[in-house]
């Protein structure tokens, strides 16, 4: 089904029922790519945006995780801090823009930075409630059998909380591609968006239709490493047994 | 309890264990209750329990249910604080280690494999490389060996339980408490579990006390009954009827009957 909704588009595209300017045709598309492609443009944009990414996913993701089970583990860490942070996620992280940009300019930290904010609370709110539904009945069976502290936390807590924390990822994945684009479309000089933006000034309609697909294949990728990460780690879970 | 030491010895499973780092032979712990008083809040759920149960000896606790039974049993493995008085566990170094409970639910963590399950039972110096040959040797005794390496998700409720006994007996506990483990489980696997549990503490000679609203499952195990009645001991009945009982023996059930009139009576009185 896919394949034939390709084929109808380039069909109507060569056909000249749709207007070039408005949407190219396909094989348009792949001609633009193996173009950016050989000039290296491609890669580099590719490789700039998956870093801005996975860097901000890597800080944003490990405070969240972090603040999450220091405060699924410990009362006192929860008052200080879960109030506060509940406050601050009821602030649109994209709102920020034009504080983040007289903040940071349109550099590298900007980005980071909304990625980060952006990630952070799917991550947080996911792992502390992991830790909040973990079976209190193991719990208790973990200290009456003798487990120290890091082995209940290792052995019974954590596993227990990782189907959570899975939801948390897959769901702080979209969001950090969503504010990469976001953020790169308004203010940067290299990047897959600052590419599309570059494209429609000089009204390269197929450069700005291969950047949006670039984000989409790269959005399924993510989804999907983070699918077989959680094929891998939940095994033991009924709705992932194959066997 | 007839055989000697010896003899037992040979029968044991789990005594072919020279490289165990388990000092000591596996007999059971004396337990002493004294005074033994607990209140939650304004409850007042135990009311002073005076007890000792003698090593190696199996007890039935039976009672209403809410009559603090299993109260008494949280607070000799040391699961709850008492109010008032003590408990006393053979000789109390040693107790807490030796000591294991079985609880109502299996309470078998979903995220490891049967035999990795098992080995939460064992004491943390057990090196690695003994871990997984003393859990299939507890394992095997239960009848699961096969089952090692399954998810506990696709074991019935009886095998999950019959792990959760694997675990509770692959440290060689001197102490069983059991919090009506076999409570879930339909009849005929109940059944075949009390049968087990009597084997295996016929062979290993811990000290056990079962806490179960079933009559007929105390009278079938017990060397000794305990009902429980608003806090306190209400009736002590030794069940002298040597083993392999067999069901429906006419003096198992003149115990029970005399239980149950016990339990029951009380109730008359009240109304």
């Amino acid at each position: 089904m896919p394949a034939a909704l390709v084929a109808l588009w380039e069909v109507a595209a060569r056909l000249g029922e749709i207007p070039p300017n408005v949407l190219p045709a396909p094989s348009g598309v792949v001609a633009a790519a193996l173009r950016l492609a050989r000039s290296g443009e491609l890669a580099q944009n590719i490789g700039v945006s998956t870093l801005r990414a996975l860097s901000g996913f890597a800080v944003g993701g490990g405070i969240g995780l972090a603040l999450g089970l220091a405060n699924g583990l410990s009362s006192l860490s929860e008052k200080l801090t879960d109030t506060t942070l509940q406050m601050i996620r009821n602030v649109p992280h994209l709102a920020l823009i034009p504080l983040v940009i007289l903040w940071f300019g349109i550099d590298e930290e900007a980005k980071l930075f909304l990625v980060a904010l952006g990630v952070f609370f799917p991550i947080y709110i996911n792992t502390l409630h992991g830790i909040r539904s973990v079976d209190p009945q193991l719990v208790e069976m973990g200290r009456v059998y003798g487990m120290s502290e890091a082995r209940l936390f290792g052995e019974v807590i954590l596993p227990g909380a990782l189907p959570s924390i899975f939801v948390g990822l897959r769901y702080a994945l979209g969001i950090m591609w969503l504010t990469l684009i976001v953020a790169e479309t308004i203010s940067a000089s290299s990047g897959i968006g600052y590419m599309a933006m570059q494209a429609r000034e000089f009204l390269l309609v197929d450069v700005v239709v291969l950047s949006i697909l670039i984000y989409a294949l790269l959005g399924k990728l993510a989804d999907s490493v983070a699918r077989l990460l959680e094929r891998l780690s939940l095994r033991w879970h009924p709705a992932y047994q194959f066997r | 309890m007839v055989a000697s030491t010896l003899s037992r010895d040979a029968e044991i499973p789990f005594a072919d264990r020279a490289a165990s780092p388990r000092p000591g032979p596996a007999t059971g712990l004396p337990v002493t209750v004294r005074g033994l008083a607990k209140t939650f809040g304004d409850m007042p759920v135990l009311a002073g329990v005076d007890l000792h149960i003698p090593a190696g000896q199996f007890v039935a606790v039976v009672g209403k249910s809410g009559c603090g039974k299993s109260t008494l049993l949280r607070l000799v493995v040391g699961l709850e604080t008492p109010s008032a008085g003590d408990v006393r566990l053979g000789d109390a170094s040693e107790a807490r280690r030796s000591t294991r409970l079985m609880f109502q639910e299996p309470r078998l963590l979903p995220w490891k494999r049967v035999v990795a399950n098992v080995a939460v039972g064992l004491d943390p110096s057990v090196p690695a490389s003994r871990r997984r040959e003393e859990a299939l040797h507890a394992l095997r005794e239960v009848g699961l060996e096969n089952r090692a390496d399954d998810w506990p998700s696709v074991l019935s409720g009886g095998q999950r339980q019959r792990v959760a006994l694997a675990r509770a007996l692959v440290s060689r506990p001197r102490f069983l408490a059991l919090d009506e483990p076999l409570g879930a489980l339909d009849a005929l696997t109940r059944i075949e579990m009390q049968g087990l549990v009597e084997r295996i503490w016929t062979a290993q000679l811990f000290t056990a006390v079962l806490v179960t609203h079933d009559v007929g499952e105390a009278v079938a195990l017990a060397d000794r009954i305990l009902v429980i009645d608003a806090g306190r001991i209400a009736l002590d009945v030794p069940v002298d009827v040597p083993r392999p009982r067999r069901r429906g023996d006419p003096k198992l059930a003149r115990i029970e009957g005399r239980v149950f009139d016990h339990l029951f009576n009380d109730q008359g009185a009240g109304i």
